[in-house]
C-alpha cells in the first residue's frame, strides 16, 4: 500500500503540477548558470599562467638590456596581462550569479501566480536522469522546488550577487582574481545543488561542495601555512559531522526503502514515533548539521576560517553556507515531528551554543572573529527555533541573519580594506584586522559606519530592525513550546521537558544581552573614540569605492526592513502579518504542528506584549551597559595588557577549547599515527617485515642456490648419478 | 649364457660410471663413457641374441655410429679446453661457480 502511495505522489505530481510549463521549468539552470561563471572564471586562472615569460624577452637579440630591465617589462607585461583577464572575470562572476537571481526571481513570481493550487500540489520535482541505479535503490539527478527551497534561492543568489559585487573592489589588487572568482561560483553552484536537490544524496552533493569550496576559500592565501591549516581544519570537523549524515541517510534507506523528500516524507509514518529509531537517524542527522553549521562541539573551525578574504566570511560563513544545516532539519521535519527527544536536544544544543560563543564574542579583539563567534551564536539561537519545531521561525531568522550578518561582515571588510590600504601606503607591518588599531574611524567612513551600526541594531534586536522581529519569534515559540508542546512533555535526565525549555528561553534572554554587549563593543571599538591606526596612516584612512559601498547599502535596506518578511500577529498595524509562516506552511506546518503537540500554540497578546518587551529590554540594557563599560578604555590610545586570570583570561581563550582538543585529541592522534603508524606499522611491519623481509628470504634462497652451482663437472656427475640411482630405484621398488 | 653376459655388461658399466665419478682428466672421463656405452652394447647384443630378433643388433650399430660423432666433437671440446686452460684437469675448470 505504501509503495502505491509513493508512486501515486510520483506520478501525480509532474502530471498536474500548477508550476508545470512554467519557467519554473528551467529550475535546472539555476546551478548550472554558477557552473559556466566557475568554468570561465577558472580557465581565465588558468589561462595567463602559460603565457610568454621572462626567458622570451632574454631572447631578445638586441643588447644593453639588464636584468632588471626584463623583470621589469614582465611586470609590466604580467600586469596589463592580468588586468585585461580580471575585467572579464569581474563580468562573468557577478554576472552569471545576477542571471540566476534574476531567474530564481522569475520562477518566485511564477509560485506567487499559481496562488493557494501550489500548496496542496506539493512539491515541483523535475528528474534529469539516474545517478546510482543499484538493486532496488533508485537515486535520480532531481531538483525540487518548493517554498522553502525557493526562499534560500532567493536568498543565495541575492545576497550572492551582491558579495561578488564587493568582491570586485575588495579583491582588486588579488594575484588571484580569476581563481577567487572562480572558486566563489562554484561554491553558488553547491549551495543551489544543496537547497534545490530533490532527495538526501542529492543535498550531499551539494553539502560536500560546499564544504570542498568552504576549504579552497579559507586557504585562498594558501602560502600563509595558517591560512592552510585553517582550512584543513574545517574540512576534517566537518568529516565528523558528514559521518553522521552519511550514517543517517543509510538508516533511512535501511528501513524506509526511499531516500527522496517526498518519499521519505510519504514513508516516515511507517517509523515509530518516539521510537529508538526515528531518533537515532535525527540525531545523526543533527551530527551533520552541527558539523556544517557550527554548533557545540563541532563549532571550532568556523572562527579559524576568518582566515579566508571577507567577502567570503560574509558569503559561505555568515550568511549561506553555514545555515545549510538549519535547512537541512526544516527540510527533515517530517522526522523530527517524530522524535521530539531528538528535537530537544536540538534545541538545548542551540541554546548552549548561543550563549557559549556569545561569551566569547566579548573578548575578542579581532573584528572578524567577534562576528565569527557572533555567528556561531545566532545560529545557534536558529537551531532552538528549529529544536521547538518552530522551523518557519527558524527560517525567518536565517533569512534576517544573511542581511544583517552579511552586512556586518562586508562593512568589517570595508574597514580592513581601509586599513590594510592606510597601511600599505605607509608600509608598516600591523594587523589590519585588530580592534585596537582601528578607532574613531565613523569619521574616515560614514557610510560603513552608519550601515554597521544598523546592522548591529538589527542583531542586538533593537525594534523595528529585522533581527527584531526574527529573534522575537524565536523565543516567543520557545516560550510557547515550554508551556504546551510535545517536546514539553518529555522528561531528560528526570527533568521535565517543560522546564528544559524555559531554561533554553532564559538561555536565549542572557544570549540576547550579551549580542546586545560584544556588538556595541565592537561598533565602538572600531568607529568611535579616538584613532589608533597611526599618524601617518590617518590621512590614507578613506571610504571604500562604491562598488563596495553599493552592496552595503543594499543589504542595508533588507536589514532594516527584513522584518516586514514575518511580522508578528500583534504588531499587523505596521504590514501585513506572517507572510514568511504563510509561504512555508505547505512545507513545515505539518511537522511544527505535530510537536507542538496538536497546534502550535498561540499566545495571548498581552504574553506576546510582555516577551517583545523582555527582549526590548534585555538589548536596550545590552547596548547601555557596554556604552558605558567602553567609554573610559576608549580614550586610551592601545589598552594596556593587563594580565587576565581566572574567568576572564578562559573566555579570553575561548575556555581553552582548542587547546584542550589539541591536547587531548589532536596531539594523541598525531602521536599514534606517528609512533605505532608511521614508525611501527609503515615502516616497521610493512617496509621492514613484508617489503624488505621478502627481499631478504629472496636473497637467502638465491644465496642457498648458488651454493650448489659449483661449475665443477664432476659434482654435477655425482648429482646425475644419485638422481638416476633415484628414479631406477623408485621404479624398481614401486 | 644370457646371465654371464648380463653380468659382465653391468659390470663394465659400473666401472665405466665408477670412473666418470672418480676421475679428473677430462680424457679419462671420456673413455668411461665410451665404456658405459659399450657396456649398454654387450647387453642389447646379448639381449638380441636371446630373443632371437635383430632390433637390439640394428640399436647397437646405431649406439657405435652416434659414439663416433659424440666422440668427435667431445675430443674437439677437450682440444678446446686444453687450449685455453692449459689444462683437462676439471677441478681447476670451474667457471660457471654460482
Amino acid at each position: 500500500m505504501m509503495l502505491a502511495l509513493l508512486q501515486a505522489a510520483a506520478e501525480a505530481s509532474p502530471a498536474a503540477h500548477p508550476l508545470a510549463g512554467t519557467v519554473a521549468e528551467y529550475v535546472w539552470m539555476l546551478p548550472l548558470l554558477p557552473l559556466l561563471g566557475f568554468v570561465i572564471n577558472g580557465l581565465l586562472s588558468i589561462v595567463p599562467a602559460y603565457h610568454a615569460g621572462p626567458e622570451d624577452v632574454s631572447h631578445d637579440p638586441e643588447a644593453g638590456h639588464t636584468d632588471m630591465a626584463h623583470e621589469e617589462a614582465y611586470e609590466a607585461e604580467a600586469t596589463t596581462f592580468h588586468r585585461r583577464w580580471n575585467a572579464l572575470s569581474s563580468v562573468v562572476g557577478p554576472l552569471v550569479v545576477g542571471i540566476a537571481f534574476v531567474l530564481a526571481a522569475a520562477i518566485f513570481l511564477a509560485m506567487r501566480a499559481a496562488g493557494p493550487s501550489l500548496e496542496t500540489a506539493g512539491a515541483f520535482v523535475r528528474t534529469y536522469g539516474s545517478w546510482m541505479p543499484a538493486g532496488e535503490l533508485r537515486i535520480n539527478w532531481g531538483l525540487q522546488l518548493d517554498q522553502l527551497s525557493m526562499l534560500m534561492t532567493l536568498i543565495i543568489t541575492g545576497v550572492g550577487t551582491l558579495i561578488h559585487l564587493f568582491s570586485i573592489g575588495y579583491m582588486r589588487t588579488d594575484p588571484g582574481y580569476s581563481r577567487y572568482f572562480a572558486y566563489l561560483n562554484l561554491f553558488v553552484c553547491f549551495m543551489l545543488v544543496l537547497v534545490l536537490g530533490g532527495s538526501y544524496p542529492v543535498l550531499f552533493v551539494g553539502w560536500e561542495g560546499v564544504g570542498l569550496c568552504s576549504y579552497l576559500l579559507i586557504g585562498f592565501w594558501f602560502s600563509d601555512e595558517s591560512n592552510a591549516n585553517a582550512g584543513k581544519k574545517a574540512f576534517i570537523v566537518n568529516r565528523v559531522g558528514d559521518f553522521g549524515f552519511l550514517v543517517a541517510m543509510f538508516l533511512l534507506w535501511a528501513n524506509l526503502g526511499t531516500l527522496d523528500y517526498a518519499g521519505v516524507d510519504a514513508a516516515a509514518t511507517r517509523l515509530v514515533a518516539n521510537g529508538a529509531l526515528v531518533t537515532a537517524i535525527c540525531l545523526f542527522l543533527f551530527l551533520g548539521c552541527a558539523g556544517k553549521s557550527a554548533q557545540l562541539p563541532l563549532y571550532i573551525w568556523l572562527p579559524d576560517a576568518m582566515a579566508g578574504p571577507t567577502p567570503v566570511s560574509a558569503l559561505i560563513h555568515a550568511a549561506t553556507m553555514v545555515t545549510a544545516g538549519v535547512y537541512l532539519i526544516a527540510r527533515s521535519g517530517a522526522l523530527f515531528a517524530l522524535a521530539p527527544f531528538a528535537s530537544l536536544l536540538v534545541a538545548l544544543t542551540g541554546a548552549l551554543t548561543a550563549l557559549f560563543a556569545a561569551t566569547i564574542g566579548l573578548k575578542q579583539w579581532d573584528i572578524k572573529k567577534v562576528l565569527a563567534y557572533s555567528t556561531v551564536s545566532q545560529l545557534g539561537y536558529m537551531f532552538v527555533a528549529a529544536g521547538v519545531g518552530a522551523y518557519s521561525a527558524a527560517v525567518f531568522h536565517l533569512a534576517t541573519h544573511a542581511f544583517f550578518k552579511a552586512l556586518l561582515f562586508l562593512g568589517a571588510g570595508s574597514v580592513i580594506y581601509a586599513l590594510h590600504e592606510a597601511y600599505h601606503h605607509t608600509h608598516r607591518e600591523e594587523d589590519a584586522q585588530d580592534m585596537r588599531n582601528m578607532g574613531g574611524l565613523r569619521r574616515h567612513m560614514p557610510v560603513t559606519w552608519a550601515l554597521m551600526w544598523a546592522a548591529t541594531l538589527a542583531i542586538a534586536g533593537v525594534p523595528v530592525f529585522s533581527g527584531f522581529f526574527s529573534k522575537d519569534q524565536i523565543l516567543g515559540a520557545v516560550y510557547g513550546a515550554a508551556r504546551h508542546s510535545a517536546i514539553g512533555e518529555l522528561r531528560l535526565l528526570g527533568i521535565p521537558g517543560s522546564a528544559i525549555l524555559y531554561g533554553i528561553y532564559v538561555l536565549g534572554l542572557v544570549t540576547a544581552l550579551i549580542t546586545a554587549i560584544y556588538m556595541t563593543r565592537m561598533m565602538l571599538y572600531t568607529f568611535h573614540g579616538a584613532n589608533r591606526t597611526g599618524e601617518g596612516e590617518r590621512p590614507h584612512l578613506h571610504e571604500a569605492p562604491w562598488i563596495m559601498t553599493g552592496p552595503l547599502a543594499v543589504l542595508g535596506v533588507l536589514t532594516v526592513f527584513g522584518g516586514w518578511l514575518n511580522l508578528p500577529a500583534v504588531l499587523h498595524a505596521l504590514g501585513p502579518e506572517a507572510l514568511l509562516d504563510r509561504w512555508l506552511a505547505p512545507v513545515v506546518a505539518r511537522a511544527s504542528a505535530t510537536l507542538a503537540g496538536g497546534e502550535v500554540a498561540h499566545l495571548s497578546h498581552a504574553t506576546e506584549y510582555a516577551l517583545i518587551g523582555a527582549a526590548v529590554a534585555v538589548s536596550v540594557l545590552g547596548i547601555g551597559f557596554a556604552v558605558v563599560r567602553y567609554r573610559g578604555p576608549l580614550l586610551a590610545k592601545r589598552e594596556a595588557e593587563a594580565a587576565e586570570t581566572g574567568l576572564g583570561a578562559a573566555v579570553r581563550q575561548a575556555y581553552y577549547v582548542d587547546r584542550g582538543i589539541g591536547r587531548y585529541l589532536v596531539e594523541p592522534t598525531i602521536a599514534l599515527s606517528r609512533k605505532v603508524l608511521w614508525r611501527g606499522l609503515d615502516v616497521g611491519l610493512i617496509d621492514g617485515v613484508i617489503v624488505n623481509g621478502s627481499a631478504a628470504l629472496m636473497r637467502g634462497v638465491a644465496w642457498a642456490g648458488a651454493r650448489i652451482q659449483t661449475g665443477n663437472v664432476g659434482n654435477y656427475a655425482w648429482i646425475v648419478a644419485v638422481g638416476a640411482l633415484v628414479v631406477i630405484g623408485a621404479v624398481a621398488f614401486r | 649364457m644370457i646371465a654371464e653376459a648380463l653380468f659382465f655388461s653391468a659390470i663394465l658399466f659400473t666401472i665405466g660410471v665408477v670412473g666418470v665419478l672418480t676421475r679428473r682428466n677430462a680424457l679419462i672421463i671420456f673413455m668411461c663413457v665410451e665404456l658405459m656405452l659399450n657396456a649398454v652394447n654387450l647387453s642389447f647384443v646379448a639381449l638380441s641374441k636371446m630373443h632371437g630378433a635383430a632390433l637390439g643388433q640394428v640399436f647397437v650399430v646405431f649406439v657405435m655410429t652416434v659414439a663416433a660423432a659424440e666422440a668427435a666433437v667431445g675430443l674437439a671440446i677437450v682440444i678446446a679446453v686444453y687450449r685455453h686452460f692449459g689444462t683437462v684437469e676439471l677441478q681447476n675448470i670451474n667457471l660457471l661457480r654460482g
